[in-house]
């Protein structure tokens, strides 16, 4: 449970939602002018752009997290039990990417089931 | 071992009372709000499911629609305002979730007309985002005919130029270059893939025609938002009907500040932080 007054916690909302608001603005301005949308001819590497924008979204979901659904307050038996599984999908990301790239370059290999029907038919 | 661990957990209760004896909360929290974390936490894996798999299709995929092509149509008939949509829409469920927050706030000073407010603001906001994303259905099916099996959203591999037009946004000897994206038309009914003479390439000089996109790009998005879009309806039925309660004075009555907007507070944080996620994978990356 909080010990904040109502005022500490309306603050403390208050400027949440602004980091939020700019976080957001911040993401979209900067995938367009990596894209080269805003300057005529200017782009950044989708490496760096994708890097930065995980990176953004990984800060908001902290403050969505921890200050919106308060488990900044919780005691932290609860913050483990909810949080420390959710560390099991980093290496699901990772394995299910590789994993994709791996289908890619094996597409070659692949005959076209569809075009298969076709010609028995 | 096990019944090593069971005669010093007896131990431990018949000395201290320990956590195991039942009716102390060894989380601080009710049983209500702890459930609402777990459901939470499954239903968070459930999401990283559905995520992981576009991921991993699109890394299997040559070519992959371009989001700010996509999505770049607005209300108004506006067309090529890139990712300005989803940006509403974002900002439509964050506003709701910072309203969210103050009927919970509210509620923990037991001021039953703030919950009330705050709460039919978050309702509203709720009712506007899904508002939003039926228009943006409604324009990815209708217009552009994109469906569950159908991907108009193609990507050049190669440079070339047109030889006929669409009578929308492409015209005949329009040029484009490999990595372009494009939109393929239906013309009275039948889809009508428009033809193109290679300029680049071991095929330079022939004649190609636009082809379909991954088809699974249509389904991702269909099923991914669309499980999100009913995770936000259930939501604006469960904060209309915490509403409702809170109006009667059920809750007040409870003297517990307000534990159900709590926990359906939690609920509705929930669904904005997928849409970070859902927004990050579909629309920036």
């Amino acid at each position: 449970m909080s010990h904040l007054t109502y005022d500490q916690s309306k603050t403390i909302a208050n400027k949440t939602i602004g980091i939020l608001a700019f976080i957001t603005v911040f993401e979209v301005l900067f995938a367009l002018l990596g894209k080269g949308y805003l300057v005529e001819g200017f782009h950044i590497s989708g490496w760096i752009t994708g890097g930065a924008m995980m990176v953004l979204s990984i800060v908001k979901a902290y403050l969505i997290v921890y200050e919106f659904m308060h488990m900044k307050y919780e005691v932290p038996g609860l913050v483990k039990t909810v949080l420390l599984p959710t560390l099991l999908l980093v290496w699901a990301i990772i394995a299910f990417l590789a994993e994709g790239k791996y289908w890619g370059t094996s597409r070659v290999n692949v005959k076209n089931p569809v075009s298969q029907v076709e010609s028995v038919e | 071992m096990a019944s090593d661990t069971l005669a010093h957990d007896h131990h431990t209760d018949t000395h201290s009372g320990g956590s195991w004896k039942g009716g102390s909360e060894p989380f601080k929290a009710s049983y209500g709000k702890l459930m609402m974390w777990y459901f939470l936490l499954s239903d968070a894996f459930t999401f990283s499911g559905f995520l992981i798999a576009y991921g991993a299709l699109r890394f299997s995929m040559p070519t992959w629609p371009v989001p700010d092509f996509v999505f770049s149509t607005f209300p108004g008939g506006f067309h090529h305002l890139p990712l300005l949509f989803v940006t509403v829409m974002t900002f439509i469920l964050l506003a709701s979730s910072y309203t969210m927050v103050r009927a919970v706030q509210e509620g923990h000073r037991e001021n039953k007309r703030g919950v009330v407010v705050w709460m039919m603001w978050t309702i509203l906001g709720g009712a506007a985002f899904l508002s939003c994303q039926a228009w943006e259905w409604n324009t990815l099916m209708g217009k552009e005919h994109m469906t569950v099996t159908t991907n108009p959203f193609g990507t050049h591999t190669v440079s070339g130029k047109y030889l006929e037009g669409d009578g929308h946004d492409i015209k005949e000897g329009d040029t484009f270059v490999a990595g372009d994206s494009y939109l393929m038309h239906k013309h009275e009914g039948e889809w009508a893939p428009l033809k193109y003479t290679i300029t680049d390439g071991p095929d330079k000089g022939k004649e190609g025609q636009q082809t379909f996109g991954p088809k699974a790009f249509g389904a991702l998005f269909f099923f991914i938002t669309g499980f999100h879009g009913f995770h936000v309806l259930s939501g604006v039925a469960f904060l209309l009907i915490i509403c409702v309660n809170s109006a009667t004075g059920l809750y007040a009555r409870r003297r517990n500040g307000y534990e159900m907007v709590e926990k359906i507070g939690l609920y509705w944080h929930f669904v904005d932080l997928v849409w970070v996620f859902v927004f990050l994978f579909f629309y920036l990356l």
